[in-house]
C-alpha cells in the first residue's frame, strides 16, 4: 500500500506549527507528561503518528486536542524542541475551520462560542459573564449547580480581586481599532488559506 | 632506520585511558619518543572502571594490562600522572607545551606495600566508586592499578596525621611537603585523548536521580557489579541492601535530547544490554525491562543485540519513560506511554538504571589550551590539535582504539616531516 501524504502535507501547511509534526520521533514523552492522560483516547504522539498517516477523520474529528490545558509539561519535556501545546491548539482550530468538530464538544463551545463571543463584543475577558455563560450552557438548574460548586473559589477570587464581578462593563476604549484589527487578520487568514 | 629519523621528535599523548595509552604505544613502537601525561593518579581512565566490555563480556583488566606491559618495557614512552597541559603554544612539528604536575606525595620510589594506607585513619568518599563507599586518604585506586605507587589527597597531606603516616614508609617515599610544580617541553604532534565522563543524571529532573535512591546511573551500576566496587559484586538496592531482582534500564536518559545531551552517545544500548546480562547471571528469576526509543546496536553488535532478545527474562519496551515517581516501599514507579500499544503504564522497580551518555571531557575541564583548537557543537575536539577516541567523538572501546592507532598514524607523520 502506497503511503497517502495528502492529509500530513495539508496539515504542515495549514494548521498552525503543523509543520513541526514531520520532527516527532515518536518517543511517548508527551504522553507520560500530560497531566490529562486519563481523559484522552490518542496522546499527542499518536495524533502526529495518524496525521502522518493520513488519518484525516479520526485526527480532526477527535476530541484529543480540545483536552489540553496549555500546562505545557510536554514541551518542557519534548527532546526535540516541538512547540506540542501549540500544535494541539493548532490542530483544533483546523479542525473547527473544518467544520468537523463535534458541536457539542464542551471546550469548543467554550472557545468558539462563549470566550470569543465574549472577547468580540467589548473588546475584553469579562470574566463574570463569562463565568455565566459557560456555567448556564446546559440550562438554568445545571448553571445554579455549577455556581454553587464553585462559590468558594469565587468567592476567593473576589476577595485577592481577581474576579471582576461587574457583569456588563461596556466597551473598550478604541473598540473601533479592535474591530478593524480582527478585521484585517480575517481577511489575512483568508489570503493565506487561498495561497495554500 | 627508525631511530635516526625520530630522534628528537616527540608526540605528546594527552589523556591516559584507552584511546590515549593506544596512541601512546602504537606510535612508540614505530620509533617515536612519546610523552604521556594523565590527570589521574592511574591510567585507565573509564575503561579501568568497567565491570565487563561488550560484546566478549571479558575484564577490561586484560585489555589494559597488555597496554601497561608495552609501556613498561618501552624505554621511548614517558609518562606523567596527576598532570595536566595547561598551555600550548607553537605549530604543528614545533609545540611548546606547559604540563602542570600535581603534587602525588609520594614519589616514584614507592612500591605499594600498603603500610601507609593501614596506618591512615581518615576516610573519604572514593572518586573511583563515585563516592558510593569511602577509601583512605593515602592509596592506590584499585588492585591492578598502574602506575603501583599510592598517592594522598592534598587535604590529608596537610594533616598531622600525614607527617606520621610518612614515617611508616619502609622506603621513605611519602612526601607530604610536595608542591605542584611547572615544566615546558618541546613536541612536534599534540594527540588529544582526553575521554568522556558521564553526563550528570541530576540534570534529568523528571527522572529524580539524587533525589530517590533507587535510581541509578550505568556507570554506578557498573562498578556495583564489579568484585572491587562498593558492594563487591553484588547487585542491590542502595536504599535498604536488598537484592535488586526486578530491575529497568532507561535509554537515552538525558540524550538525544536538546534539554541535556543532544546527539547519541552511541554505547548505552549496548551497555544497558550487557548490564541486563549481570543481572540475569546474578539472579538467575530476575527480570530485566529495558525502555528504549529505538535500539542502536551498531555494526557488528547486532549479534549481541539477538542474543539479549533470546533471553526471556528481558523485557523490552518502546518508550522514553516521561517521568519516575517513589511510592510509599521505595520503589522507583517508572511512568510513560508504550509507543507500540498505545497504553499508558507506571510500574514499579526495585532498582532504574539511567543510561546516561557520554560528555566529552574537551566541552568543560579538559579543554585544549591552544589558540587553534576547534570543537563541534557539543564540545568534541575536531581541530587544531589531533583528537583519539571520545574526545573526537562518542564510541566504544572497539572503534577507540581504532581511532587511537589512526592518530597514531597521524601523529607520526607530523612528528617525521620536519628536521
Amino acid at each position: 500500500m502506497a503511503y497517502d501524504l495528502s492529509f500530513a502535507k495539508e496539515v504542515y501547511k495549514k494548521s498552525e506549527m503543523g509543520h513541526w509534526i514531520k520532527m516527532c520521533m515518536q518517543c511517548g514523552v508527551c504522553a507520560g507528561s500530560c497531566p490529562l492522560r486519563a481523559h484522552w483516547q490518542h496522546s499527542p504522539r499518536q495524533l502526529f503518528q495518524m496525521v502522518r498517516a493520513g488519518k484525516k477523520d479520526e485526527v480532526l474529528k477527535s476530541s484529543d486536542m480540545w483536552m489540553c490545558t496549555s500546562c505545557y509539561n510536554c514541551i518542557a519535556r519534548c527532546p526535540r524542541n516541538l512547540p506540542i501545546t501549540h500544535i494541539i491548539h493548532g490542530l483544533a482550530r483546523y479542525a473547527e475551520t473544518q467544520g468537523k468538530v463535534d458541536p457539542t464538544q464542551p471546550t469548543r463551545r467554550f472557545a468558539v462560542e462563549v470566550f470569543w463571543e465574549n472577547i468580540v463584543s467589548t473588546g475584553r475577558v469579562g470574566e463574570a459573564m463569562l463565568t455565566m455563560r459557560l456555567y448556564f450552557q446546559d440550562g438554568i438548574g445545571a448553571g445554579i449547580q455549577r455556581g454553587l460548586e464553585m462559590k468558594d473559589s469565587a468567592l476567593g477570587m473576589l476577595k485577592t480581586r481577581r474576579l471582576n464581578p461587574i457583569p456588563f462593563r461596556g466597551k473598550i476604549k478604541g473598540y473601533d481599532g479592535f474591530k478593524k484589527m480582527l478585521a484585517k487578520a480575517a481577511e489575512l487568514e483568508v489570503k493565506l488559506e487561498n495561497k495554500a | 632506520m627508525a631511530d635516526v629519523h625520530a630522534a628528537g621528535h616527540t608526540i605528546l599523548v594527552v589523556g591516559g585511558g584507552i584511546s590515549g595509552l593506544t596512541t601512546a604505544v602504537e606510535a612508540a613502537e614505530t620509533g617515536y619518543n612519546v610523552l604521556l601525561v594523565e590527570r589521574d593518579p592511574h591510567f585507565g581512565g573509564r575503561v579501568a572502571q568497567h565491570n565487563q566490555y561488550f560484546p566478549k563480556l571479558c575484564s577490561p583488566t586484560c585489555g589494559l594490562e597488555i597496554n601497561y606491559q608495552r609501556i613498561k618495557n618501552n624505554p621511548r614512552i614517558r609518562y606523567m600522572t596527576l598532570a595536566e597541559v595547561v598551555d600550548i603554544q607553537g605549530a604543528e612539528g614545533d609545540y611548546t607545551v606547559r604540563i602542570r604536575k600535581h603534587p602525588r606525595h609520594v614519589t616514584e620510589a614507592c612500591t605499594g606495600c600498603g603500610e601507609c594506607s593501614k596506618a591512615c585513619t581518615v576516610e573519604v568518599p572514593d572518586p573511583y566508586n563515585f563516592g558510593m563507599n569511602t577509601v583512605k586518604a593515602i592509596r592506590n585506586n584499585h588492585a591492578m592499578a598502574f602506575p603501583v605507587w599510592f598517592h594522598m589527597d592534598p587535604e590529608y597531606a596537610k594533616s598531622e596525621e600525614a607527617q606520621k603516616v610518612a614515617k611508616v614508609c619502609p622506603v621513605g617515599a611519602i612526601q607530604p611537603e610536595m608542591q605542584a610544580e611547572d615544566v615546558t617541553e618541546k613536541v612536534s604532534a599534540v594527540v588529544w585523548a582526553t575521554g568522556w565522563k558521564p553526563y550528570d543524571a541530576e540534570k534529568i529532573r523528571p527522572y529524580g536521580f539524587g533525589q530517590y535512591a533507587n535510581v541509578t546511573t550505568n556507570m554506578r551500576f557498573e562498578r556495583m557489579a564489579n568484585v572491587y566496587g562498593p558492594t563487591g559484586g553484588k547487585i542491590v538496592r542502595p536504599s535498604d541492601g536488598k537484592e535488586a531482582r526486578n530491575v529497568a534500564m532507561i535509554q537515552c536518559a538525558g540524550s538525544r535530547d536538546h534539554n541535556y545531551l543532544p546527539f547519541c552517545s552511541r554505547i548505552c544500548c549496548l551497555a544497558s544490554m550487557k548490564q541486563a546480562s549481570y543481572v540475569r547471571n546474578q539472579y538467575p528469576d530476575s527480570k530485566v525491562t529495558i525502555f528504549y526509543i529505538d535500539l542502536r546496536a551498531m555494526d557488528r553488535y547486532e549479534a549481541f543485540l539477538q542474543k539479549t532478545r533470546a533471553d526471556q527474562g528481558i523485557s523490552w519496551i518502546k518508550s522514553k519513560p516521561a517521568r519516575i515517581e517513589e511510592d510509599a516501599q521505595g520503589n522507583p514507579v517508572v511512568i510513560g506511554e508504550n509507543t507500540l500499544t498505545g497504553e499508558r503504564y507506571a510500574m514499579p522497580f526495585d532498582l532504574v538504571v539511567l543510561a546516561t551518555g557520554m560528555e566529552p571531557n574537551s566541552a568543560q575541564a579538559g579543554k585544549v589550551p591552544y589558540q587553534g583548537a576547534a570543537y563541534d557543537d557539543y564540545g568534541f575536539v575536531t581541530g587544531g590539535v589531533l583528537s583519539a577516541g571520545c574526545a573526537a567523538y562518542p564510541t566504544d572501546v572497539a572503534s577507540s582504539v581504532q581511532s587511537a592507532t589512526a592518530m597514531a598514524m597521524k601523529a607520526i607523520q607530523v612528528a617525521g616531516r620536519r628536521g
